[in-house]
């Protein structure tokens, strides 16, 4: 293009673009969205200069040096895979690969579960469990009659957003905390669910309850089952951290095993973001437990139909590391290995912090910070006793008094029980 | 309860009630306690996905000659799927090297500002003024679908127009999200191209403000798009209707071969002056199909609107996967930011094009010399990785039953499919099914 040629198109560019200020973009009323409750408190996180600061907001697990972990079974699955030239990268089936879909089944539901056998359960492969209780949740929202869904108060933030907003069920809360005892409040949870309308989802956490770690025992149960059972409610199980409260996998299945052997109609969301390490690569899946086989394919078929136009297909990476990990005894004696030994750390963890809020003279019960279990303990502090701890000692943890344990260290204890007393004295 | 449940079945529907009635009793015997329950029986079968349905019965057909020209991902010269070389040396370069922590809810940082680059250009205004609202996302389902939900939430009782016809799951996308649908004419059967009065006209007519969904290359399933001149006329005729342009471009570099090229028409509209929404995906031109890696970006008329609009996007993400896998952008941002790596990826993207361009003449010369009375010129002038060849569905029934060939019903085939020891029976099969007939 010569000068002139050169001149005259950027004044049409440069007036096409004067034309278009006046236009104005569509989306001039577009408000700006609050940050993440607990997403945004990471980035918070980063960006404080403090070389005191301690990460107590989003679950991911730290070592003792405040380090993320890659599990070594899943360091050498992710080898053998890259290494492995006669894998493509073609795309998944909707419901993700079937080999996963089968090992998932299997390690939620265990060897032995007769609801599997027969062929009753659908599974399909989602991105991690967000992924899966979302994909459930529209597919309640499209099939299932009854469009009330329980949940625990308090839960993990995003099971609102996920049902409430994005679904558009109407939510309901049952009893669960008891900010007198910081354990579970049985009576009032019984008394909730027995006054459920026949149906209604119920949302129960499998294990390591979100955030408030406190778990019903065997018996608790048995008593939440029969209420279930009485009611006709639906049962949808959020598993995010099977084999991470209890260090065993068995253990941490034994609520969601013992609805399913008794013969419950139920959906469960398993994701490996915790308890494989896997967080990023999104890997999860969505099983629904149908009342037979023919049911279960029918199911199945519409699930898939959720998920085609919200992303046709799930990722393939994350998933082909749980097949090996899974399939491969020795990476899965490995596996079992690392995960009991995340457990026992935050275990430790558990057993430290009180230890030194004991040290520390800092007033108060602090019992229930052993008494809970998983990855997050609700340690009971209010919002602005919260608020000290990150703008005076930069703890950064959710408002509600939620802190994951798996950032703590032994070496951070003790500043963590001075933060926690200034706090408590002083708000 | 049971008895007379499966009763009021029978009743309804005799021939549904017995596989409930012998369910009934498997779970009985089998689950050890009574399945009080029955919440599902209702839930239909969903149809088959037209597209994803076809690999299925392909798999099913025993025939070792079978040919699937369904799905569109791209097959070598032996029927093979490719995993690029620069794919394969980023993960060799990105596998052992990183934590595995969730990415924020936007994405990869860098993958992102990387693929708004790529889309809009590296000298493009609106992106150095940073009025580039983007999010990684789920490949080209994923940006659609959060464009769809976008629209729904910031322009309600909007439409959108999408072209007659398009990709099957755009419907499903746009209706999920729950926003209306319109057409607007593209194709034209009698001329196997663009219809391009019929789509001005669509154009005049939409209400001032419409949304139109446009492919910006290798439309899909017609491989028909717009000449350069073509796409100036609609970009001022939108912009005198201050209609508003989203773009799906799922075949950047797949089309001509050259990623600067396929992206002309983008280019054009943000030229004129138009505020765009863009869905990038990198399952064909990265052959990243499985890894799901994609790009959502909406062109704002200010950084600090971007901001908003980007806080807006990661709302609707947050509740349905809460944060984009991490590996597939790994791979995209490695490749795009080493200059060796992505020489070789624009080297590779150019055989792809080049392979897919050849078998269009390859195929089109084999039904001229077998004496087609037709006119195939179709075939070579429609560009991409589909052809819209103009068959019939009973002609597709009859190419899937009786020669093991399978596509979509609506006549579309993947060219990707095509090759070299292929294409003869491939001809002597459409030869067979169409000689007779008008087309």
């Amino acid at each position: 293009m010569n000068q002139d040629a050169v001149a005259s198109n950027r004044l049409a560019i440069l007036s096409r673009h004067l034309c278009a200020e006046q236009q104005g973009s569509v989306w001039a009323g577009v408000p700006q969205a609050p940050p993440d409750g607990i997403l945004g408190i990471t980035e918070a996180f980063k960006a404080d200069g403090d070389s005191r600061k301690l990460n107590l907001g989003v679950g991911a697990y730290r070592t003792e040096e405040g380090q993320p972990l890659v599990l070594s079974a899943v360091r050498q699955a992710e080898q053998r895979l890259v290494a492995d030239g006669s894998r493509n990268k073609e795309y998944q089936p909707m419901g993700g690969d079937a080999t996963f879909c089968q090992l998932s089944r299997r390690l939620a539901f265990g060897a032995e579960c007769p609801a599997s056998a027969a062929g009753r359960i659908a599974t399909v492969q989602t991105l991690s469990g967000t992924g899966a209780l979302r994909v459930g949740a529209e597919f309640l929202k499209k099939h299932y009659a009854v469009k009330v869904v329980y949940l625990p108060d308090p839960t993990w933030a995003n099971h609102g957003n996920i049902f409430g907003n994005a679904a558009g069920l109407e939510l309901r809360k049952y009893r669960y905390f008891d900010s007198q005892t910081r354990g579970l409040d049985y009576q009032g949870l019984l008394s909730d669910l027995g006054a459920a309308p026949e149906g209604a989802v119920v949302v129960l956490h499998a294990c390591a309850h979100n955030p408030t770690g406190v778990d019903p025992t065997p018996e608790q149960w048995q008593g939440i089952l029969r209420v279930v059972q009485q009611r006709r409610l639906l049962p949808f199980f959020d598993s995010a951290y099977q084999g991470f409260a209890s260090g065993d996998l068995d253990k941490d299945a034994a609520a969601l095993r013992m609805f399913t052997s008794a013969g419950l109609e139920l959906l469960l969301a398993q994701s490996y973001a915790k308890n494989m390490g896997l967080y990023g690569e999104r890997v999860g899946a969505i099983s629904v437990v149908s009342h037979c086989a023919d049911a279960a394919k029918r199911v199945h078929s519409q699930l898939c139909a959720v998920v085609r136009p919200m992303y046709s297909s799930p990722p393939i990476h994350g998933a082909a590391i749980v097949v090996k990990v899974l399939s491969d005894p020795q990476l899965f004696g490995l596996w079992r290995q690392e995960l009991a030994g995340m457990s026992r750390r935050i275990q430790a963890m558990r057993t430290a912090l009180k230890q030194a809020l004991i040290e520390v003279r800092c007033p108060g019960n602090w019992d229930h910070i052993t008494a809970q279990i998983g990855m997050f303990s609700y340690t009971g502090l209010t919002k602005a006793q919260c608020q000290n701890m990150t703008n005076k000692w930069h703890v950064y943890m959710t408002m509600d008094g939620r802190i994951s344990m798996a950032g703590l260290s032994g070496a951070r204890a003790r500043y963590m029980a001075e933060a926690i007393k200034d706090s408590v004295l002083s708000c | 309860m049971f008895p007379a449940l499966a009763l009021s079945m029978q009743q309804l529907q005799p021939a549904a009630s017995l596989p409930l009635l012998s369910c009934l009793r498997r779970a009985y015997s089998t689950s050890g306690a009574a399945a009080a329950t029955n919440w599902f029986s209702h839930v239909e079968m969903a149809p088959r996905d037209p597209i994803l349905g076809v690999t299925e019965k392909f798999l099913a057909d025993k025939n070792p000659d079978k040919i699937n020209l369904g799905v569109g991902a791209y097959r070598d010269d032996n029927g093979q799927p490719v995993v690029l070389e620069s794919v394969r040396e980023a993960e060799r370069r990105v596998a052992g090297s990183h934590f595995m922590e969730y990415l924020p809810i936007g994405g990869l940082r860098d993958f992102v500002s990387e693929s708004v680059k790529l889309a809009y250009g590296d000298d493009s205004p609106v992106v150095a003024a940073g009025q580039v609202a983007a999010v990684q996302s789920l490949s080209g389902t994923g940006s659609c679908r959060l464009f769809a939900e976008f629209q729904r939430r910031f322009m309600p009782h909007s439409s959108v127009y999408i072209p007659v016809p398009t990709w099957s799951n755009h419907h499903n996308i746009w209706r999920d999200a729950g926003v209306a649908q319109n057409g607007y004419r593209y194709y034209k059967p009698e001329t196997r191209g663009l219809d391009f009065e019929g789509l001005m006209e669509d154009i005049k007519n939409a209400p001032n403000g419409s949304v139109f969904l446009l492919h910006a290359c290798a439309h899909n399933p017609t491989g028909v798009d717009p000449t350069p001149e073509q796409w100036q006329a609609m970009s001022k005729l939108m912009l005198d209707k201050s209609h508003f342009a989203f773009f799906d471009m799922a075949y950047q570099g797949f089309a001509t071969g050259d990623c600067t090229r396929d992206a002309a028409a983008i280019r054009i509209f943000i030229d004129d002056g138009h505020r765009v929404g863009l869905s990038q995906s990198y399952a064909k031109n990265m052959g990243l199909y499985g890894q799901r890696v994609g790009c959502f970006s909406l062109v704002c008329d200010s950084a600090a609107e971007a901001a908003k609009v980007e806080s807006q996007m990661k709302l609707i993400a947050r509740p349905m996967y809460s944060n984009p896998p991490l590996h597939g952008a790994l791979l995209v941002s490695k490749i795009l930011h080493d200059a060796d790596l992505k020489q070789q990826w624009y080297q590779e993207v150019g055989v792809m094009a080049a392979r897919i361009k050849d078998m269009r003449g390859l195929l089109r010369h084999n039904l001229q010399q077998l004496g087609s009375p037709h006119n195939w010129q179709h075939i070579t002038d429609q560009i991409g990785m589909f052809c819209y060849t103009g068959m019939s569905g009973e002609m597709v029934d009859t190419l899937a039953a009786a020669h093991s060939i399978y596509m979509t019903r609506n006549g579309r085939i993947s060219m990707a499919g095509v090759n070299t020891k292929n294409v003869a029976r491939l001809a002597e099969a459409m030869h067979a099914v169409t000689k007779e007939a008008k087309m």
